[in-house]
């Protein structure tokens, strides 16, 4: 019941920070911010660990799919996992690890510091003015990361595959441009955008109520609010990976 | 008196533990009344049922005639009366300048162009004697200089109702003064109506007008400063003099102990 009842609440949450950035002055300003904390900063994170990704598959597939003597559909292989499962989901879980916990900690940091009722004296809606900038930048963010992690790991899978276990480079190319359709991509940026607004909610909303969520007030509060948020949304996004999945497949 | 801020039987309770046992208090505009009471009394979140930040269990307050809903965060919009809150710890933005936080309540929440803004939040600073540091971050800036930046940001918006959670704490002698001094200028000026949190007895008493004692959830004393030697209650006299008050030290008695 009380899961029911906190699902219910972060919805409201998410949907109050929406609603209350399209009442915000300065929304291009503070929506920039937004864009900078959770697209930017995150950008080297996500191209490294697509880059290995990309990497690692390329070999793993390649020794399984030469023992079928199939090798040549290594393009197709890395290129279908990658768009339809691993670019959204790894790109979240690297985004919550990088912004998301940072978010939670500062917003539970602001609740411990009273800024955010501070705020609230000063007649602003704390939930428009400091999370609802994040989630917009969110929507905005989650396809463009999830495209450029799909991108470098499909190029990482090149450079195993062609350039280290000398799979024809053209044959590469040409089955992932061959195997790819709207579709694959389509879901990934449904997912990715599925996952932004999950993860970021849950991080915001977790740092936001730090005062009556977590079992312990000040420092550990903070640290506990930041792990939960992180542990919660990781399983968020997994779960709900698996139900857009059997809805698109 | 006319009750410009009216509290009846407020209270508050957190579990089992009842921090406010029904309050009754009245302030008079343009006043300036100091609750006094020991730590953890329940003055803070007196303070906090006022603004509407924790919502109490039980009583009313009314504001220039008006109720305060308790289940509403506008509550003071509906009432018409602005209000303004500086909080024990100051609650500054890190990520702002003093100027932008002294500005925030102004370009988030008030109808005044950029020029005005401006014009506005650097006569405040020029008050404030910070002019200087208007480009730095709360963490470039001393304790002294970040209650200012708070007294400032509180005041910005030309409010009728202000209220002070210990705006001292942690300050020197010197700058303790000069803080009371730039509330009582500043009512003087706007005229605004305080509710003000301290425990720098006797120095408090100074700009007050009221003073209210709370203990054991309940005002137990509610007059003039001057009053407060001659009040019989012992357990007053005993906050009192631990509080190192006592007639001669009283800076109303023009003398010091």
């Amino acid at each position: 019941m009380s899961v029911v009842f906190e699902l219910g609440e972060i919805s409201l949450f998410g949907w109050g920070a929406l609603r209350g950035f399209f009442a915000q002055r300065s929304r291009f300003a503070k929506l920039t911010l937004g864009i900078h904390e959770i697209g930017v900063r995150c950008f080297p994170i996500i191209a490294t660990v697509g880059l290995f990704t990309g990497l690692v598959m390329g070999l793993q597939l390649y020794y399984t799919l030469v023992k079928f003597g199939a090798e040549s559909a290594l393009g197709t292989a890395v290129a279908l996992s990658l768009i339809r499962e691993l670019g959204p989901v790894l790109t979240a879980l690297m985004v919550v690890g990088q912004a998301g916990s940072a978010m939670a900690s500062e917003l539970g940091i602001q609740r411990n510091d009273e800024q955010i009722d501070a705020l609230q004296t000063m007649s602003i809606d704390p939930l428009g003015f400091l999370v609802g900038p994040r989630l917009v930048a969110t929507l905005i963010c989650f396809p463009i990361l999830t495209a450029i992690f799909d991108l470098i790991g499909i190029f990482g899978g090149y450079l195993t595959g062609s350039l280290l276990l000398n799979v024809d480079s053209g044959v590469y190319w040409n089955r992932v441009f061959e195997s790819v359709t709207w579709a694959d991509v389509q879901g990934g940026y449904i997912k990715a955008i599925v996952f932004g607004l999950l993860t970021i909610t849950i991080c915001a909303y977790r740092g936001y109520n730090t005062h009556r969520k977590a079992s312990f007030p000040g420092v550990r509060g903070v640290s506990e609010s930041a792990t939960r948020a992180v542990v919660w949304s990781s399983v968020t996004v997994l779960a709900a990976d698996y139900l857009i999945t059997s809805f698109l497949l | 008196m006319d009750s410009f801020l009216k509290i009846r039987g407020l209270k508050k309770y957190f579990g089992d533990k009842r921090v406010l046992d029904g309050i009754d208090l009245d302030v008079a505009a343009a006043s300036v009344t100091t609750i006094i009471g020991k730590s953890g009394i329940g003055k803070s979140v007196l303070l906090k049922c006022i603004a509407n930040l924790l919502e109490a269990d039980a009583g009313t307050i009314e504001l220039d005639g008006q109720a305060i809903s308790q289940s509403r965060r506008s509550a003071h919009s509906d009432t018409g009366v602005s209000f303004s809150y500086m909080f024990q710890n100051n609650a500054l933005f890190d990520s702002l300048t003093a100027f932008e936080n002294v500005a925030l309540p102004l370009r988030e929440a008030s109808k005044l162009n950029k020029v005005e803004i401006q014009e506005r939040v650097d006569k405040m600073l020029a008050y404030l004697e910070l002019s200087d540091s208007a480009d730095r971050y709360p963490g470039e800036l001393s304790g002294g200089m970040k209650k200012r930046v708070a007294l400032g940001r509180a005041l910005i918006t030309k409010p009728q109702v202000v209220l002070f959670d210990e705006p001292t704490t942690g300050l020197d002698p010197e700058r303790k003064f000069s803080v009371f001094e730039m509330i009582a200028n500043y009512r003087e000026r706007f005229g605004f109506t305080a509710l003000l949190v301290s425990h720098d007895i006797p120095e408090v008493f100074e700009i007050s007008d009221r003073v209210a004692w709370l203990d054991e959830g309940r005002i137990k004393f509610f007059g003039k400063p001057e009053d407060l030697n001659t009040d019989a209650q012992s357990a007053l006299s005993g906050f009192l003099s631990k509080a190192n008050y006592g007639p001669k030290s009283s800076p109303l008695n023009g003398g010091n102990k």
